[in-house]
């Protein structure tokens, strides 16, 4: 994303470091600034536990569909590129990827890269492991961002050129992701053999990953620790109770709630990721009342966005702006004026939508973090201005393929991606499989699919700057605030740095953790 | 003898049509559920195409009934399947869950028949008494407390505060017997408390119930001790009753750990065949199921055969 002038063969060499480097500076909460910096030591062993875990669990970068697995994959197979905390893209196993004209990309790799069998890194590892998101069979959960790679093709044994569908200057961000990650040539069911900075010594699903350090890994001096054990726990209080009596040293996905006994431990810390996660009211657009105009603008003058940060997430998260960018991303728009809480407003909308007292229900599920109580606060709010709404609370199991967007109020919830086209494109592209507001914007998508291929970075802020503004104004969800990550982990564990995309360092953490005895 | 070998038969029987039965049910409210397996593994982000191609590689595309029966047809031959989700076979994934809910399961027994005996027979004995009223609140209020109060509460003293045993029972294979009691410590006590709590009222019952026949007042009459008379003429009576709580006990042991195996994170069967309904894997709940209904009909049924080759009067 803040890729200056990516355009122009720009990222020729643009970034050695790449996999690695992301500094010794912790950004925790507390503490860690007292005690001097210290030389990242080697060796030890860490056992983390994560919240989600089943017999589904993979190893095919592929599938992975959890956070447990992009950290499994993340440990055992490189991508051709990484995010860095800053969110800015950094060249891994690519030596350089670059395109004249945003379309026609070729992607020169890195030498001397060895899998853990012991094969060379080549240009058919790269074909084969690309073209496989294409393969239905495969189960890709990426394949629909893989349909605009429109041809695949080895040049020579380091280089492979890429054909999209349409321009895409986004391109090496996506690749990025743990789906896209590396996996040997011929393999139709990968199964931990990468050229990541860990070997897989023991895989059972829904139990347990066990590795140990790669000798041989490519980056200098990567990884430091000795052995990972990734489990998972899915009950957070239980999580927390392991990492505060030492059996596990890192968790995720700690409720604010916890936070409290987490920071009364000396021996841990919080690392808190700001994150572009969001819990969203999508108000369907082809449905009434919530298609009028007024009807949404009441719903969004009538969230009190602080007390929703402050009493379900315990300041643990940061205000939003009914549009999916967050404050910190390097292409939000700081000019689209902030919604506060107003109810003359709200009340003058409503009146104006012509609802009345009808009973509207409001779909929430624990599927959707925080949507149950956000719904009650609306719920409060509503019955202040006369609007009366029923909170439908359902359960989990299902909940995305029976009420998400089948109702004309119901709570979603996104994870966040890479790049800014990615949310527009996936949640608010007018024909977009998920734009289950429904709702149409002929000139966003025009600049939508404008700055996929603009080469002028001001342009293309600008360009973003403007989508942000459109679903601001007229679009059918309303974004109460961004949800931050929490992990928990044991303070002797260093070298962990947040990245927006996702807990545990972006799921990175392993490659450059350090454990100081 | 010549009565128990036809009731064995029988029994056995009367168990595969109980397994047909439930097998059916199972399939048919799984299909209910919303969503199938292919959804569930796409998740939230996929396309209709994406998952018709997926049902078409599960095999997912073809009707109900011709899955069920192909599945029947498989397991006749012994061949449980394979799992959707985790392109394992079913049994192999089993073969690894099932000796670890044996596991606690029987250690969790062996740690709780003793007790629950000794109080259920103290407490009849002293029916009425202070030691009878002492354990009788004992025991209620233990049956009254949820699993995942004691758990969290077990895990809060002894994990958090006292640091003395681990929060997490990980059963993994170097472990020595030694390490493996003290990672099973808590979640055995957590299951003890309440099993511990049904059996003791269950015996205690049986052997009350027992103690007001006439023989045996003719038995303190003739002057026999009070002891003999419990140990060797009440027993044998009582020990129908007992001996089918205790088998109610145990089968909840291996399907009704599953808040315990959370709390701890066991990997047994009751969160895999949890995990197998979630992600709407048939093959693999299909086969929980079958163990667990098996299981349950295997103790029922050693039970009437325990409680018949010890008392007399049924023996004959």
């Amino acid at each position: 994303m803040s890729r200056p002038a990516i355009s122009r063969r720009a990222l020729v060499g643009a970034g050695v470091a790449g996999a690695g480097l992301v500094g010794a500076g912790l950004l925790l909460r507390r503490g860690s600034a007292a005690d001097g910096p210290r030389a990242p030591a080697r060796g030890g062993y860490i056992r983390v536990a994560t919240q989600s875990s089943s017999t589904s669990d993979t190893l095919d970068p592929a599938k992975g569909a959890l956070s447990t697995d992009y950290v499994r994959h993340f440990m055992l197979y490189n991508g051709l590129t990484t995010i860095a905390p800053d969110m800015s893209t950094q060249l891994s196993l690519a030596e350089a990827i670059e395109s004249d004209d945003l379309v026609d990309w070729t992607i020169r790799l890195r030498r001397g890269i060895t899998f853990h069998d012991g094969a060379d890194l080549t240009a058919d590892d790269v074909v084969w492991s690309l073209r496989r998101h294409k393969d239905a069979s495969v189960g890709s959960t990426v394949a629909t961002i893989a349909e605009q790679f429109a041809n695949i093709a080895k040049v020579d044994r380091e280089t492979v050129r890429l054909r999209l569908t349409g321009a895409n200057a986004d391109l090496p961000t996506i690749l990025s992701q743990s789906q896209f990650l590396i996996v040997r040539n011929g393999e139709t069911s990968p199964a931990g053999n990468g050229t990541g900075p860990f070997k897989l010594s023991d895989f059972r699903p829904g139990v347990r990953t066990l590795v140990v350090r790669n000798p041989d890994y490519w980056v200098p001096d990567r990884p430091r620790l000795e052995g990972i054990e990734l489990i998972s726990i899915p009950d957070e209080v239980s999580r927390v109770n392991a990492l505060l009596s030492g059996d596990v040293q890192l968790i995720n996905a700690i409720d604010p709630r916890s936070t409290r006994r987490i920071e009364a431990s000396a021996g841990h810390d919080l690392l808190v990721t700001r994150s572009g996660l969001y819990t969203d009211l999508v108000m369907r657009q082809g449905a009434m009342p919530t298609g009028n105009v007024h009807f949404s603008a009441a719903i969004k003058h009538m969230i009190d966005r602080p007390l929703v940060n402050r009493a379900l997430f315990r300041d643990f998260a940061t205000i939003g702006n009914d549009q999916p960018i967050p404050p910190f991303h390097p292409l939000y728009n700081p000019n689209v004026g902030q919604t506060t809480v107003d109810l003359d407003k709200a009340r003058w909308h409503l009146r104006q939508s012509g609802v009345g007292r009808t009973l509207l229900p409001v779909y929430a599920s624990p599927a959707a973090t925080g949507s149950i109580d956000m719904a009650s606060i609306l719920q409060e709010y509503g019955a202040r201005i006369g609007l009366n709404l029923a909170v439908n609370r359902v359960p989990a199991d299902g909940y995305w393929s029976t009420h998400w967007g089948r109702h004309p109020l119901s709570f979603g919830n996104t994870n966040p991606r890479p790049t800014a086209d990615l949310i527009f494109s996936l949640f608010y592209k007018s024909d977009a499989e998920w734009n289950v507001s429904g709702w149409q914007n002929e000139r966003f998508d025009r600049l939508l699919i404008a700055a996929r291929g603009e080469t002028n970075q001001a342009l293309r802020e600008e360009m973003y700057g403007e989508m942000q503004q459109l679903v601001h104004d007229h679009c059918g969800v309303m974004i109460p605030v961004f949800i931050s990550l929490i992990d928990g982990f044991d303070a002797r564990l260093k070298g962990l740095e947040p990245v927006p995309l996702g807990g545990l360092g972006g799921y990175r953490f392993a490659e450059d953790a350090w454990w100081e005895a | 003898m010549a009565k128990i070998l036809p009731l064995i038969a029988r029994r056995i029987g009367s168990a595969l049509v109980t397994l047909l039965l439930v097998s059916l049910v199972i399939f048919t409210i799984a299909s209910l559920l919303p969503g199938d397996a292919a959804q569930e593994a796409l998740g939230q982000s996929a396309t209709e195409e994406q998952v018709a191609a997926l049902r078409a590689e599960m095999g997912l595309d073809r009707p109900g009934p011709v899955r069920y029966a192909n599945w029947l047809l498989d397991l006749v031959r012994g061949d449980p399947g394979q799992s959707l989700v985790a392109n394992m076979p079913v049994s192999e994934i089993i073969s690894e869950r099932l000796p670890n809910s044996l596991l606690l399961a029987g250690l969790t027994a062996i740690f709780s028949v003793p007790i629950a005996l000794f109080i259920g027979i103290a407490s009849a004995i002293d029916r009425g008494g202070r030691l009878d009223r002492g354990l009788s609140i004992t025991t209620l209020s233990m049956v009254a407390v949820p699993e995942f109060l004691v758990a969290t509460l077990g895990v809060l003293i002894f994990s958090v505060h006292l640091l003395w045993l681990p929060s997490i029972a990980m059963a993994s294979s170097e472990a020595t017997f030694g390490e493996m009691l003290r990672s099973l410590a808590l979640p055995i006590i957590s299951l003890a408390v309440i099993v511990i709590a049904q059996m003791a009222r269950m015996t205690r019952a049986a052997v009350a119930d027992q103690l007001d026949r006439p023989y045996v007042e003719m038995a303190r009459l003739k002057g026999v001790p009070y002891s003999r008379i419990v140990t060797v003429h009440v027993m044998p009576n009582a020990i129908g009753p007992v001996i089918n709580a205790m088998a109610l006990s145990l089968s909840y042991l291996m399907g009704g750990a599953i808040i315990v195996e959370t709390i701890f994170n066991y990997p047994g069967l009751a969160s895999l065949m949890v995990n197998a309904v979630t992600s709407r894997d048939m093959p693999l709940l299909q086969a929980c199921a079958m163990i667990f209904c098996a299981l349950y009909l295997v103790l029922m049924l050693v039970a009437d055969v325990v409680a018949i080759l010890a008392n007399p009067r049924l023996r004959a």
